[in-house]
């Protein structure tokens, strides 16, 4: 017993070791960093955003005032470190909070960050000014922002109605930069310019995103390289096979899915590649404005009919996981436990004895073999919305539900939402920052746009707002719990799985640390340096 | 011809519009969702809630100017967008005909010369495959191939800095999308000789002593060469459709693979330009293929 406990002390000891020796490694400036993109951006302009295709190439134009730790996996309220605010603090009933803003930092065209810019930037996002984005997705985030004051030319005041002691979450994701007062939305979509550590230089519809260091960034001796290039490659295929040739040191932002990773280890053995937690769920809207799914009996028999391991086993290969609406354990701060999970309705491992529940249900509204519901499932029109869609389909005939697959060309398929023009859906949906107040307020609260289902619960809203005005949080996390399981019961947006998908990287790439918790986030490039 | 681009004009113009959704949604795509009093502004901006009509004298009356109108999706000129791209796939389709022309003519008289011989066989069932391969399949095979055995992938990453290497670029691409043209012309070719070679006339050059060779591509391919140059020039205007694969798998940044993002993003001012810019090629090429049916056959006459 000994000798083993000393075995498992030194080997702990040599990989501590190991990590302060490479912690230690001198840096090296110098080098572009050549990446890969799946596409072209929509714009440069984050704000108008809600897509890593603009995040992660862009979020090293700009500074936040707070950030999440570049250098965590896991991001939580715990890991959150300064940025341009270089102190923050709340006032005693925690509705207002404010920030010491760093001085002597320029924008990239020379002119001074001050105040007004923090004050320029949250009036674009709450929609009032002259100024106005020409999409706003997060007005949600902000339900509870009332005004952002410039104190003074180097501090800054957020007044909030009521007290969100998790507001500062919402502040750190990459989804939060500070814009310049003096350019406008239009050129910060087409050109934008920050303070952060890189520079835009041009892009090149379907061919790049170029990005140079910014010599004057105010921490001194960042970034490490002399830019970054992102060439566009629409073809999976193509752009895989580029990165194994070694035409490329980075790929996109989790593209790589489970059966290429596979490929990528056989051919490329020395790559070193990550798969992780997405925060990207897999889940069904139903539109509840649509007789007869404004009776939540079927939508209870909807999510008592999935096998989620089926899901997960024939998609994932058995990787992608179980949850609710915030991400799950080890990953997820915020998720049900797996012992919590099991007590939420549709949740147990005893699918045939759900499914026989929920054929009940169907049965005492007048449906059976003789009369099965006759539903269309919508989906965008590409594999990876298409394929669980197909499964669920499946599984939607165990309980007399006769589905039929309405594949919705790509482009249309918010449109199509937005107007309510569907029956049932399956939709993927990103988390930009893990906290309940991101995701309650912007995708199951009353009247926030990307509300799909409409889902709107006045005793859900109080939930929520209790939760958010919670101090402690531990006690904060066991009343989330319970709301996300009424959620899931109520059928609001049923979660199928949470996604994995996998980041890769030359091994000369260093000081890249993959989130775990949002994809959204680590996207700084700050820290990256070739060790060439 | 002014009446078919005019025509053609139109018949873009309406189609695009009658399409289902339009860049303003698409932008919302990205945002995750769709509010309707701000796509109704964006609609605003980009003119789109004027009647289709006006829409159409505006985009006619920048045409005859010469300005193209903006990308929506990059806010920049068309004409900016579409001058670099232009080029780029017009060497690769050039490249390509050539491919397709350099190996299907000659191997198609060789099949007929040589016809039932194990050439012959072996030249045919080469040909059938180009037939049915479709280019993209053969693209991703030829990637593959050169990752595995050479550790390099043959792809668009800067533009080439001398015609040497520009060719060396294009020429694999434009091999996979010519095979398949090459295989056609060399399939046409064949027969087309088969059939000449069985003419009173090439009997009358053969009794009268003439080489094989004389009579082959003297006389032979000369009279075979008319039904191939019609397909040569249909070939032509069919090759954007082939090169909007290769192009996309090659990761080359020309016109073809541009088109398809554009109809995708719903790119008014990119797709209806780029459209009347390959209706007008279609045309000319048409028109010298017609041409030159008066240069091959002196039969034909067109009228002053």
């Amino acid at each position: 017993m000994q000798r083993k406990l000393f075995t498992i002390a030194s080997a702990v000891s040599m990989v501590g070791l190991m990590l302060s020796a490479e912690a230690a490694m001198a840096q090296k400036n110098g080098g572009v960093l050549k990446a890969y993109h799946r596409g072209t951006p929509p714009s440069g302009s984050i704000h108008e955003e809600a897509t890593n295709s603009t995040v992660a190439p862009y979020m090293g134009v700009f500074n936040n005032l707070i950030m999440y730790d570049q250098a965590k996996a896991v991001e939580s309220l715990d890991t959150i470190v300064p940025d341009l605010a270089t102190k923050w603090s709340w006032n005693g009933d925690k509705t207002k909070l404010t920030f010491n803003l760093r001085k002597g930092v320029t924008f990239h065209d020379g002119k001074p960050f001050t105040a007004k810019d923090v004050v320029c930037t949250w009036n674009l996002v709450k929609g009032v000014g002259k100024a106005k984005l020409r999409k706003n997705p997060r007005k949600s985030w902000y339900k509870n922002l009332d005004k952002v004051t410039a104190d003074n030319d180097y501090q800054a005041t957020f007044h909030l109605k009521r007290k969100q002691p998790a507001f500062v979450a919402l502040l750190a994701g990459g989804y939060s930069p500070v814009y310049p007062c003096h350019v406008s939305p239009k050129k910060m979509r087409t050109h934008p310019i920050g303070t952060g550590p890189f520079k835009f230089v041009s892009l090149k519809q379907n061919e790049h995103v170029k990005f140079v260091k910014n010599q004057n960034y105010w921490k001194k001796g960042l970034p490490h390289l002399d830019g970054i290039n992102w060439t566009i490659i629409k073809s999976r295929s193509t752009r895989v096979l580029a990165f194994v040739a070694g035409k490329f040191d980075f790929t996109f932002n989790v593209d790589v899915t489970i059966p290429l990773l596979k490929d990528v280890k056989a051919q490329a053995p020395h790559a070193i590649c990550e798969l992780v937690t997405t925060n990207v769920s897999f889940n069904l809207i139903v539109n509840q404005f649509k007789p007869p799914f404004d009776n939540a009996k079927i939508r209870k028999a909807m999510v008592m009919t999935m096998d989620r391991k089926a899901f997960i086993d024939i998609l994932s290969e058995g990787q992608n996981v179980q949850g609710g609406a915030m991400m799950p354990p080890p990953s997820g701060v915020w998720g049900m436990p797996p012992e919590f999970l099991k007590t939420v309705a549709g949740y147990s491992s005893d699918v045939a004895g759900n499914r026989a529940k929920a054929r009940k249900i169907m049965e005492s509204l007048g449906y059976g073999p003789d009369n099965k519901l006759k539903v269309k499932v919508s989906t965008r029109n590409i594999a990876v919305y298409r394929d669980p869609a197909v499964i669920l389909i499946d599984h939607m005939k165990e309980i007399y539900i006769d589905a039929t697959l309405d594949t919705v060309e790509t482009s249309n398929w918010h449109a199509k939402v937005a107007r309510k023009d569907y029956m049932v859906g399956l939709n993927l949906t990103g988390i930009g920052v893990d906290d309940p107040d991101a995701n309650f307020y912007e995708n199951y609260s009353c009247g926030s746009q990307r509300n799909y289902t409409g889902y709107c619960k006045p005793e859900m809203e109080a939930l929520f707002e209790k939760q958010s005005m919670m101090e402690d949080q531990a006690a904060r996390k066991k009343l989330v719990w319970e709301i996300d399981k009424k959620l899931q019961e109520d059928a609001a947006r049923p979660m199928i799985m949470h996604g994995k998908a996998a980041q890769c990287w030359q091994p000369y790439v260093k000081g890249f640390v993959t989130h775990v918790n949002s994809i959204y986030n680590n996207w700084r490039m700050e820290d990256v340096w070739l060790d060439k | 011809m002014v009446l078919t681009l005019i025509g053609i004009s139109i018949i873009i113009f309406v189609l695009l519009r009658l399409m289902p959704g339009n860049i303003a949604d698409i932008m919302f795509d990205s945002a995750g969702f769709v509010d309707p009093a701000e796509k109704a502004q964006i609609e605003k901006e980009l003119g789109l809630d004027l009647p289709i009509p006006v829409q159409y004298y505006h985009w006619i009356k920048g045409l005859l100017v010469w300005d193209l109108g903006f990308s929506f999706v990059s806010e920049m000129p068309a004409v900016d967008e579409l001058g670099p791209r232009i080029p780029i796939t017009a060497k690769l389709a050039a490249l390509a005909l050539g491919f397709s022309v350099l190996f299907g003519l000659p191997l198609g008289v060789i099949c007929a010369v040589k016809q039932d011989t194990g050439l012959d066989y072996t030249l045919r069932v080469i040909s059938l495959s180009g037939l049915s391969l479709p280019s993209f399949w053969l693209a991703l095979l030829i990637l593959m191939f050169c990752v595995t055995y050479f550790g390099d992938i043959p792809i668009y990453m800067d533009p080439p800095e001398n015609l040497w290497d520009e060719l060396l670029l294009y020429s694999i691409p434009a091999a996979a999308v010519g095979f398949r043209s090459s295989a056609l012309i060399m399939r046409l070719t064949r027969s087309s000789m088969l059939e000449v070679m069985r003419q009173d006339y090439i009997r009358t050059a053969r009794s009268k002593g003439a080489s094989e060779n004389s009579i082959n591509y003297h006389h032979a391919l000369k009279n075979a060469v008319l039904p191939v140059t019609t397909i040569i020039g249909i070939e032509a205007a069919f090759l954007i459709g082939g090169l909007i694969i290769t192009e996309t798998v090659f990761n080359i940044p020309g016109v073809a693979h541009f088109l398809v993002e554009a109809i995708l993003m719903r790119d008014y001012p990119i797709v209806q330009n780029l459209v009347m810019l390959i209706a007008l090629v279609t045309v000319l090429i048409n028109f010298a293929v017609d041409l030159l049916y008066a240069v091959l056959d002196p039969r034909i006459k067109y009228a002053d």
